[in-house]
């Protein structure tokens, strides 16, 4: 039996999916459900644009099927802040001018912010020395960690910034 | 895409039907059928059949077949007793791609030769008998060792290079019913038929990898690429190493980017094996392993690079 | 006031007023938006009824369109149609070119191009039914799409000064050396994309644009319909780069469907078309020829460039264009030839002309200096020139040496080593580089519309575009200065061409232009508010929305509205103007590999007054980014026997990613340059990478002793001439 539907929890509110099972999760939230804050840079995994958090993990959307998502929990950038009520890492990007024309920035904010739990959950990264021990924080392990999102303007130094300053805050409270 | 049926799947079966395609992270896959080099009548959905857990099996380790790149590289017994594997799966592609790639489906990631990926050129593997515009073609990429006139692809993966040196078995499930295959073995050379990657029947799944007992010594994984992160190798190296008294007492190595396989050379390890360390003696190493290396013009470069890319890995693995 | 800006405004009025908004790091208004996924780009416009097109690319490389194979394809499901219309266009329009470009799609000039639209009623469908469409063709067998075998003719007259070849006969020192650079991709993130929604004759496109100006003509002209009746929105714009500096297959193609189906139709280039259809950078091949006597000044500059682009294409690669006004040297030879191919269209990408030239210049002057004896920093400031050469103009300012200066004091220049191969860090050898930095700067005419609202505020508005330069705060920016009005109180509305025709962004221009024409406005604004206050405009003192110390909403009895123009006059011809400044670079290269790492990098840039030195700074990372791309990893490599682009994604074209680059040191100097604006201000959105890969190339060769001739530096082309890891 062919399955044709699928109910996905997009940013807290249940949606149906129920259409063709090629459209990914990326034409999903940005065709259907409008979600447009999700960007489509590349279509093939290759500029992270596309990322959001499915159960807490990130993805690239663009690379998985609506309809495999069943039952699965989708955060978009539209479920983490909004101009009146910002994340805090959505404030750190705009202090830090963590972008310039904008269009990889909702997919760096997902990215970044599922990368702080993976680093609060110790996980190693390729720039990690010894992958049995915790990591360090360092600039180096969060660039590396950051690589999946391409930034053609080049914002990459004030993006580490952005997620600095975050991480200090978090430290701090 | 082409039109598809889906299906979810409740648990691993082995496949019955021609055209059925199974599917777990997609990541591989859904780019290619997008490329229309994939063209499956039936998605069979993996993702949810279990298999996702890495588990103690004969003083070594069962990683399931649908346990994520992430949560592999990320697992503490990984961590500390196959360190090589987490290396080699953190080296490869990004986060959010190994947040959704399997164990099962990194070993059957298909080569990232350019020709194949594009539908309007000849490809023998995407298209058996029409030609390899590879052979004189942009072809920086491509393998130099164990190659056929027909393809000159290599395997993309850095997990499988790092489970080659591991000695580890891959398991599937068929019609027939369970079998094991070395890793070493799993991935195939593409002689006169490049369109088969491995020897995986048409009917089997896979079902999980075995890791043996861990091993003592050093275990580094080199990956040399055009930028610094989120590319494939141009050529990289798996190295587990154990010095005795300043020789080196065992060594294991296997190479990523050379072949259409992780490539494997027992007479490498046999010259490095009982010797101490020296430039000279990698030297030879490397000889042994280039032997019968062969460039097609833009990757000539890689027999040089493979050489020197073993000489650091042999000189770090060997350093005080 | 003329609109010509003929001679320097030396009142630098930006310096006396008084609200202190002028140049300060404040935040993008937009960028909540931006961080919210609130900024709506082109393909993100909610249309009812939108149906969607996709292109389908040719698989030859030059020839003809025999047939269409549209009835299998017309069958698939939710297939609404397929064009393949005269109208559609060959080739993406280049800057500023104002009309049609070649159109036509029954002709293939290069492999990728678009032959066909396929409209359908969902994306899935649409893309599916582009991929089964079969078209046959007429293959033209000897095409040309090899740059290495064809013949190049000069582009334009050679400048010559003196007798170069005597000069370098009669050097103490001289260097002669041929380097490569390859083509090049602008890749921005967004792809291209149109909505077209026609209401009876008249055409709103939403689309991702540069010059909307420029754009609407190009787009009537294409469609052959009057401009009055075309409405381009581009309110953001996901990075142009001088991709979308013309108007490209995408906006025409949806603006023919959407007419004949009578239904908005949405075009989006895939990544793949991006890079195969729209134009590139042109490779290059540099020969610098450079002699000097004892003392290390300069007495000959040779600098010819051969580049190529499709037939019939006007642009060439202006390679030299710094060479001519950057250095000294008496005897002189800069030289531009081109060569034909079919190949995807050439033309602007980010700093035409400099991006790739000055890293050649920059890395040659660094081995002449090196052949010479003299410090490389040294070496640049004994040779910069009194007076443009040949043609006696001054300079309108000139900090080079400044930046020179400060930026290798921030950076430690001190601690490099003379030779190469001196410092090594477990397997990596240490080096560092230095190179200038140098962009022509250009005023272009614009047009800007400022209303003092009645109620105090102020709008701002313009057809300007925001690609992430910065527009929407620099412009508010000045208004606000001008005006004396909290800067929260101060919108702006761009990116429609339905508003007043800014200069557009391109060219490092629209800062300057357009933020001129916003001065200007707001000059007129400050005449009325004097009058209504009877006090000469030099005693107006406007600043929190006080007047002299009155509201200023008491002197309002309505909205103030007025335009402002400025177009290039006297003050572009009289002088040569251009930005400076200078990178320094630290890498690292594998002793084994050939890797190369950059470790840290240091501009420091004078480009005028800096209106925002947030989103200026911004400008000078990214380019500085860019020259990480271009010296190390970014290549277009095509099959020479087909033309056909092989790195044509995101994973084969190496854009630099997190990882490649370190943290990065911007200087900005403090300069007003009277005579390039009324702003004292220049163009600063491509100076940071004019020059950066030569101070790249340089650090390699100050790390591990090889002289490369080949952007990019990847590891193949060191690997094979390292020294000795283990022996050094």
């Amino acid at each position: 039996m062919a399955t044709t539907s699928a109910t996905l929890d997009v940013n807290g509110e249940a949606r149906e999916f129920q259409g063709d099972p090629r459209q990914t999760l990326l034409d999903f939230l940005r065709l259907d459900l409008k979600l447009t804050g999700t960007k489509k840079g590349c279509d093939h995994g290759q500029c992270g644009a596309c990322t959001v958090m499915v159960n807490g993990r990130r993805i690239n959307s663009c690379l998985s099927l609506a309809i495999m998502h069943d039952g699965d929990q989708i955060t978009t950038i539209e479920g983490i802040g909004t101009p009146e009520n910002l994340a805090a890492i959505q404030r750190a990007f705009v202090s830090h001018d963590g972008f310039q024309c904008g269009y990889c920035t909702p997919g760096q904010i997902c990215s970044a912010t599922a990368m702080l739990k993976e680093l609060a959950d110790g996980w190693p990264s390729a720039v990690t020395e010894a992958v049995a021990d915790t990591p360090a924080p360092s600039d180096e392990e969060l660039r590396e960690r950051m690589s999946g999102n391409l930034c053609r303007c080049g914002a990459y130094s004030n993006i580490i910034a952005a997620i600095r300053e975050v991480m200090q805050s978090e430290e701090g409270a | 895409m082409r039109p598809f049926d889906y299906r979810r799947m409740a648990d691993l079966q082995p496949v019955d039907q021609p055209g059925d395609r199974l599917i777990a992270g997609g990541t591989n896959l859904l780019d290619l059928m997008k490329l229309d080099v994939e063209a499956p009548r039936r998605l069979l959905d993996i993702s949810r059949a279990g298999q996702d857990r890495i588990t103690e099996h004969e003083g070594g380790l069962r990683i399931g077949a649908l346990v994520t790149n992430a949560d592999c590289a990320a697992d503490p017994r990984i961590r500390a007793d196959y360190p090589l594997l987490a290396k080699a799966i953190l080296a490869g592609a990004s986060p959010q791609l190994r947040n959704k790639a399997t164990t099962g489906g990194n070993l059957c990631q298909r080569t990232r030769c350019q020709y194949f990926m594009a539908t309007d050129t000849r490809c023998n593997k995407r298209q058996p008998g029409s030609g390899c515009d590879a052979l004189q073609g942009v072809n920086r990429n491509h393998a130099i060792l164990g190659t056929s006139e027909a393809c000159i692809a290599t395997y993309p993966g850095d997990m499988a290079v790092a489970l080659t040196a591991l000695d580890a078995t891959v398991e599937v499930l068929g019609q027939g019913g369970t079998r094991l295959i070395p890793v070493a073995e799993f991935h195939r050379l593409p002689g006169d038929d490049p369109a088969r990657d491995n020897v995986l029947r048409d009917d089997e799944v896979i079902t999980g990898v075995t890791l043996p007992e861990p091993v003592a010594g050093r275990q580094i994984y080199r990956k040399i690429r055009d930028r610094s992160s989120y590319a494939f190798a141009l050529v990289s190296v798996g190295a587990v190493i154990k010095l005795r008294e300043d020789r080196i007492a065992r060594v294991a190595l296997a190479f990523g980017g050379l072949a259409h396989k992780p490539w494997r050379d027992p007479q490498t390890e046999a010259i490095l094996t009982g010797q101490p360390p020296s430039p000279a003696l990698f030297d030879q190493a490397a000889d042994a392993l280039l032997a019968k290396a062969k460039g097609r013009g833009g990757n000539d470069f890689k027999i040089a690079l493979a050489r020197r890319a073993l000489a650091a890995v042999l000189t770090e693995a060997t350093e005080e | 006031m003329s609109d010509s800006y003929d001679t320097p405004d030396q009142r630098n009025l930006l310096d006396q007023t008084a609200q202190g908004v002028i140049g300060q790091p404040l935040d993008r208004p937009e960028g909540a938006l931006k961080a919210c996924g609130q900024a709506t780009y082109a393909a993100e416009h909610d249309l009812t009824n939108c149906a969607e097109g996709v292109l389908v690319g040719a698989t030859i490389g030059c020839g003809r369109v025999v047939r269409i194979h549209r009835d299998e394809v017309l069958a698939m499901p939710g297939v609404l149609a397929i064009y393949a219309d005269q109208a559609m266009l060959r080739r993406n329009a280049q800057g500023t070119a104002g009309e049609a470009p070649i159109q036509d799609v029954t002709t293939v000039d290069y492999y990728g191009q678009p032959v066909a639209l396929v409209v359908a009623e969902s994306f899935e469908q649409a893309t599916a039914a582009a991929k089964a469409l079969r078209v046959d063709y007429d293959v033209t067998t000897d095409a040309d799409f090899d740059p290495a075998a064809v013949e190049y003719e000069p582009s334009e007259e050679a400048d010559e000064l003196g007798d170069l070849d005597r000069a370098m006969d009669e050097a103490a020192f001289s260097i002669d050396r041929t380097f490569t650079t390859e083509a090049h991709n602008s890749a921005a993130m967004e792809p291209h994309a149109s909505i077209a929604d026609w209401d009876g004759r008249k055409l709103t496109l939403y689309g991702s644009f540069q010059m909307l100006k420029y754009n609407v003509k190009e787009l009537a002209d294409s469609l052959g319909v009057a401009e009055k009746n075309v409405r381009i929105l581009s309110p953001y714009i996901g990075g142009g780069f001088g991709s979308k500096l013309g108007i490209s297959h995408d906006a025409v193609s949806a603006a023919l469907a959407a007419r004949e189906l009578g239904r908005p139709v949405r075009v989006t280039l895939t990544r793949q078309q991006v890079f195969e259809t729209i134009t590139r950078r042109s490779e290059t091949r540099q020969r610098l020829r450079l002699a000097c006597d004892r003392q290390g000044r300069l007495t000959g500059i040779g600098h010819e460039a051969w580049v190529t682009n499709l037939p019939d294409e006007g642009f060439a690669e202006p390679v030299t264009q710094a060479t001519k006004f950057l250095y000294a040297g008496q005897n002189r030879r800069l030289a531009l030839s081109i060569g034909r191919v079919q190949l995807t269209t050439a033309g602007s990408v980010r700093a035409p002309g400099e991006a790739v030239g000055m890293q050649v210049l920059e890395a040659a002057m660094d081995e002449m200096a090196e052949a010479a004896g003299i410090d490389p920093i040294e070496f640049r400031k004994r040779n910069l020139p009194a007076e443009l050469p040949g043609e006696g103009l001054p300079y309108s300012s000139r900090m080079l040496t400044e930046a020179l200066d400060r930026g290798a004091r921030s950076f430690g220049w001190d601690q490099r080593h003379q030779q190469p191969c001196q410092r090594r860090e477990g397997e990596w050898w240490i080096g560092m580089g230095v190179a200038s930095a140098a962009r022509v700067n250009i005023l272009s005419k614009a047009e800007a519309r400022v209303t003092l609202r009645a109620d105090g505020g102020v709008l701002v508005e313009s057809d300007q575009t925001d690609l992430g330069t910065g527009s929407y705060a620099i412009l508010g920016q000045i208004a606000a200065e001008m005006l004396g009005v909290p800067i929260d109180r101060t919108d702006v509305a761009l990116g429609d061409s339905d508003l007043p025709a800014g200069a557009g962004s391109g060219g490092s221009w629209g800062a300057t232009s357009t933020g001129s024409a916003v001065f200007r406005a707001c000059e007129a604004i400050r005449a009325t508010l004097a009058h209504k206050l009877s006090v000469d405009v030099d005693e107006l003192r406007l600043k929190d929305g006080l007047a002299n110390d009155r509201p200023v909403t008491e002197l309002l009895d309505k909205d103030l509205v007025e335009t402002g123009r400025i177009e290039p006059g006297k003050t572009m011809k009289d002088y040569s103007q251009a930005s400076y400044g200078a990178f320094f670079c630290e890498a690292a290269v594998n002793a084994f590999t050939g890797e190369t790492r950059i470790r840290r990098m240091t501009g420091a840039f004078g480009f005028g007054r800096v209106l925002n030195a947030k989103t200026a700074r911004s400008q000078c990372l990214g380019g500085m980014v860019w020259g990480i791309g271009s010296a190390l990893t970014e290549a277009m490599e095509f099959d020479h026997r087909t033309g056909r682009l092989m790195t044509h994604d995101l994973a084969e074209y190496h854009v630099p990613v997190h990882r490649d680059v370190p943290a990065i040191e911007v200087i900005l100097l403090e300069e007003r340059d009277t005579v390039a604006s009324p702003l004292q201000a220049k163009g600063v959105g491509e100076l940071g990478i004019c020059g950066a890969a030569g101070a790249v190339a340089n650090a390699i060769y100050n790390a591990c002793g090889v002289r490369l001739h080949s952007f990019p530096m990847t590891p193949d082309k060191l690997v094979g001439r390292l020294p000795d890891p283990v022996g050094a």
